[in-house]
């Protein structure tokens, strides 16, 4: 093919390679935008257009470069792969919500969690679908790589140093991959950056396809000497109309079309993010017909492309290139490497949604389970390193096959295979939401044989055509027996291989799987869950006598927990597994739905393992989940060792939860405290009033000392409501702060001048000594002019009674500036010196404090620590407080400050 | 002749309007600032009646109350009727425990008190 392309204009190794590293650093940057936003709570994801695009991860390079090619060869065939979703999304609200809402309220993961947990949590199903899902998979991921050299091959002419920058392209890819599919644990909280990267690669795909329409249709009409445009008018008028499908075979179409259909959804790729990154099931309802229009689109343009590359390109060019020659035949080298990029974005959407949703399996259905059996205790870091760990090595599979057998024959075939193995589960899936009887040993062993025929029937004739086989297999069957040919199973001839292949293993699957599940059918276990997924008309028609006994048997092993287990021993694990924030939410929630109080104590029952599972399964898999729970729950003969590795690491859990339960119980205090503090001057309010209203008689100064207090006490209310938000402001750092020099002089007379006729009123004096040099300080004016009326309003209420003093000084220290605010009064006794800071403190000596809110000196502290600072208190020699605060000079201090803030913010990022 | 109250509140807009509010139903009344003040007077002045603030610095409500129930060699005890600002149950319960007699919760109606106040004293409605 590279002899083939010379003559076309080329475009240089190094544009090719510059624009898709380039493209890669544009992806890495949406997908930190969108994680960014996420992390503010306005996500990106949560559009169904954004919905819909993801879903565009169908459209992996294999189409993106093949329709066309399929479309040269073979005119409307390459239309299924696309009849097939487009039906399917067609009826989503039918047939993917209520699927879609079962995986979300049992939190599953993927696939083989899904039909681990419907037929009884059998871990060992669990890992058959996983492993059959990598091993059909792994092949389809070398497929995209092998379109990413294929297109640098091509853009370039060949050039040499494909495999080079391949492989640099893999490198980043895993990165992004390993990054941004695991960024929390638990995995059905959405990745959002890959959701929009992903969504993002989809637009680009489809820009691109369009771009090549359009242009290819400007040519067209653009054709002076109309030649070209005769030739393509030609070539028009013979591509097959659609009466010319009954021609192809009706049955090979509608097989082709179910089963794009069936792997549409079961995909890896697919279930990923048409159900576990899903934000709302409404999307998925407006993604039904948002979606097909995408895949209409996307093939608008292609058969006219596909034409054009007859005309235009000589025979020999590889019609699966023709989006990429077109545009080098034409002389439009910027579109081909618009195109090229539509084809990486096509390539690399797949492989990182593919690898991470591999991954999710891998690490939940086998490396956590096996972990956890050999008695090693689990941890959210470990979790999150397997997971890493597994993206990248599935990438690296998908690159060696891609060396091994990139040449061959196979992986060029490898889609429409790999379509068939997904199909194998089909039977299951199905079952799953349909038939109550079906049982695990039904599943497996439908699963088993419909895999075996797929191997046969699908696997072996590419392996024969890449010559790993003898070529007569399929001629005249292995040793020479006929009905043995795996492309005419049983003399069976007249379909097509991919019909045939899909006729007999799914045919073969459902079949044992009916069978063996009426040989043996669900236990009691099984039949409960089966309850989440099927209809309840279908599960009551099926019901009959069998289902007493599911009852039966799954209320006594269950019975036992409440007697021995404990609550807190469950919480303690789910802390390890789910960020505290959501566990407190889904605690909430939980107690919500069951009408208990905020604070009721929770009782281990069906209910409460029921909502744990759930919990944890979203973190680590319901294989895992249970297996954990099992353990803490000790349905399972306790392994003591791991209960008590479990406890011991749970520790450091239990400690973090008894600060959140302190910090909880200081909130209900200040709240008891607020609630105290506002009662108190709404009392004396309500007394006046009811005292002035109840007696006309009252003699006027009475009358006028009654007003005033009342309004003194309005405005206490007044003050402490503001405080008590401002305080709240502080604490939970949405309080805007401006970083300005500010001349702490200007601070202290500015207070100065509001305090001394304050002051002066209570019959004291206020004074003053600043230094004669600036005294500047970064930090926010309005805020230090706060905490200096703070702290002097405090000193005037504590002062002595006739003769009070107060005096505020400002001195230099070595590195800081120290406001010293002192006052005459009683004093703080030593052992108050640190707690007269909190919210609500009373100085226990004093009772002059009837105008003060008691939040002034929090608030003063807050605002001096935010500024680098500090405060304390200690004796004045006026005989009573001295409240010192230091807070950082100028000049040297800001770098040092804002060297200090940068771990903090990305700590808090 | 009529009844003794005493009343105990640190802030004093409160215990001036409650001074007020009694002293024109009839009443005597004195006023304590503190805990420590008030079980000297009710051990002096002896009052038919204490009410009593729970939050106050030093001695608080609570104390107060235990240490009058305490006191052996006062007889008839005073009745205790509690003054709060604190409005939970759990508070409600306390108070009746160390052997008040009634808990008010801030802001309270006047005349509420007022009836309340008779009926400890085992007068009819004022």
């Amino acid at each position: 093919m590279a002899e083939a392309t010379r003559g076309l204009g080329l475009v240089a190794p190094g544009v090719a390679a510059a624009a898709a590293f380039g493209y890669l650093l544009l992806l890495f940057a949406v997908a930190f935008w969108a994680d960014r936003r996420a992390a503010q709570h306005r996500s990106v994801i949560d559009r169904s257009w954004v919905y819909s695009l993801s879903i565009g991860v169908y459209c992996t390079a294999w189409t993106f470069f093949g329709s066309v090619g399929v479309a040269a060869e073979r005119g409307l065939w390459f239309l299924p792969i696309y009849f097939g979703p487009t039906l399917v999304m067609l009826a989503a609200p039918l047939v993917l919500v209520p699927m879609l809402r079962v995986a979300k309220s049992l939190r599953l993961t993927s696939l083989s969690d899904l039909l681990s947990t419907r037929f009884g949590h059998r871990a060992l199903l669990g890992r058959w679908v996983a492993l059959a899902l990598v091993v059909v998979s792994i092949p389809y991921v070398a497929l995209q790589l092998k379109a990413i050299a294929l297109a640098f091959e091509i853009v370039s002419g060949g050039a040499g140093g494909e495999a080079a920058r391949t492989f640099w392209l893999v490198v980043v890819l895993a990165l992004f991959a390993a990054l941004f599919g695991t960024r929390r644990l638990d995995v059905t909280e959405r990745h959002e950056g890959l959701v929009a990267a992903v969504a993002f690669e989809s637009a680009v795909k489809l820009g691109a396809f369009l771009l090549l329409g359009v242009v290819i249709g400007a040519v067209l009409l653009g054709d002076a000497e109309g030649a070209l445009r005769a030739a393509w008018w030609e070539a028009w008028q013979a591509v097959p109309k659609i009466d010319a499908v009954a021609a192809m075979g009706y049955g090979d179409w509608l097989a082709l079309t179910v089963l794009a259909g069936v792997a549409f959804v079961l995909l890896p790729r697919q279930f990923q993010v048409l159900v576990v990154e899903n934000v709302r099931a409404e999307h998925l309802t407006r993604a039904s017909w948002q979606f097909p229009l995408y895949l209409w689109a996307l093939n608008l343009f292609v058969v006219p492309v596909a034409l054009l590359g007859k005309v235009l390109l000589p025979d020999g060019v590889t019609s699966d290139g023709f989006v990429l020659t077109v545009p080098l035949a034409l002389h439009e080298h910027w579109l081909a490497v618009v195109v090229f990029l539509g084809g990486i974005s096509a390539a690399t959407s797949m492989v990182i949604v593919e690898s991470v949703a591999l991954a999710t399996m891998i690490s939940n259905d086998w490396v956590a389970p096996w972990w956890l059996r050999r008695g090693k205790t689990l941890a959210a870091g470990h979790l999150l390193w397997v997971r890493r760990a597994v993206i990248v090595a599935v990438i690296a599979a998908g690159y060696l096959f891609f060396l091994l057998a990139g040449e061959s024959h196979a992986l060029i075939a490898i889609g429409l295979v790999s379509f068939l193995g997904v199909a194998q589960l089909a039977p299951a899936v199905v079952a799953a939401f349909l038939w109550p009887g079906a049982s695990a040993v039904g599943v497996a062993a439908g699963l088993f044989v419909g895999l075996v025929v797929w191997g046969y029937t699908a696997l072996l004739p590419l392996l024969i055509r890449s010559g790993w086989f003898p070529e007569a297999w399929l001629t005249v069957g292995p040793a020479g027996i006929a009905w043995l040919r795996p492309e005419a199973l049983f003399g069976v001839e007249g379909m097509a291989p991919v019909t045939a292949s899909l006729v007999w293993s799914v045919l073969a699957n459902g079949v044992v799987l009916i069978a063996v599940s009426v040989l043996r059918p669900p236990d009691g276990a099984t039949r409960a869950i089966a309850r989440r997924f099927v209809a309840d008309q279908l599960f009551r028609a099926s019901r009959k006598g069998a289902a007493t006994i599911a009852d039966a048997s799954v209320a006594p092993v269950r019975s036992h927990w409440r007697a021995k287990t404990q609550s807190s021993a469950v919480l303690e694990v789910l802390a390890r597994f789910v960020s505290a924030e959501r566990l407190i939410e889904a605690l909430r929630a939980f107690r919500a739905e069951r009408g208990l109080a905020a604070d009721a104590p929770l009782v281990v029952d069906e209910a409460f393992v029921a909502f744990a599972e759930r919990l944890l399964s979203g973190a680590i898999g319901g294989v895992a989940a249970r297996l954990v729970l099992e353990g803490v729950l000790g349905e399972r003969a306790p392994a003591w060792d791991e209960v008590m590795a479990l406890v011991d690491e749970a520790r450091a859990v239990r400690e973090a939860n008894e600060r959140l339960r302190e910090l909880d119980r200081m909130k209900d205090e200040f709240i008891a405290s607020v609630s105290h503090e506002l009662r108190t001057p709404l009392a004396a309010v309500r007394a006046y009033a009811e005292l002035l209203a109840a007696d006309p008689d009252i003699d006027r100064e009475t009358r006028r000392k009654f007003y005033q207090t009342m309004v003194r006490e309005s405005e206490r209310l007044t003050r402490l409501v503001n405080q008590v938000l401002d305080l709240a402001k502080l604490d939970s750092g949405h309080a805007e702060w401006r970083h300005e020099a500010v001349d702490l002089r200007t601070v202290v007379h500015e207070v100065a001048e509001t305090m001394r006729p304050v002051v002066r009123e209570r019959g004291g004096e206020l004074g003053v000594v600043v230094p004669q040099e600036e005294a500047i300080c970064f930090g926010d004016r309005d805020r230090l002019v706060q905490l200096l009326l703070n702290l002097v309003g405090n000193a005037v209420q504590f002062m002595k009674a006739p003769h009070g003093k107060v005096a505020v000084t400002l001195q230099p220290d070595a590195q800081t500036w120290r406001l010293i605010v002192e006052d005459n009064g009683p004093g703080v006794p030593p052992e108050e010196r640190q707690a007269i800071f909190e919210r609500f403190h009373r100085a226990s000596k004093t009772r002059a404090h009837s105008t003060g809110t008691g939040l002034g000196l929090a608030i003063a502290k807050r605002i001096a620590e935010h500024m680098g600072g500090a405060i304390a208190v200690d004796e004045s020699p006026l005989g009573g407080a001295r409240f010192v605060v230091t807070l950082p000079r100028g000049t040297v201090s800001q770098e040092n400050r804002e060297r200090e803030d940068e771990p903090q913010d990305l700590g808090g990022g | 002749m009529s009844h003794k109250i005493l009343v105990v509140d640190d802030e004093e807009a409160i215990s001036l309007a409650l001074e007020f509010l009694l002293k024109r139903a009839g009443y005597e009344v004195a006023v304590a600032r503190d805990g420590v003040e008030a079980l000297e007077r009710i051990a002096a002045w002896r009052p038919d009646l204490v009410l009593l603030d729970i939050m106050m610095p030093g001695k608080d409500g609570f104390e107060v109350c235990q240490s009058v129930r305490e006191m052996n060699d006062l007889t008839p005890q005073p009745k205790i009727v509690m003054l709060t600002a604190k409005g939970r149950d759990v508070e409600r319960t306390k108070g009746l425990a160390v052997g008040a007699d009634d808990y008010v919760v801030k802001p309270f109606s006047t005349d509420e008190l007022l009836q309340r106040i008779a009926r400890h004293l085992g007068q009819e409605a004022a």
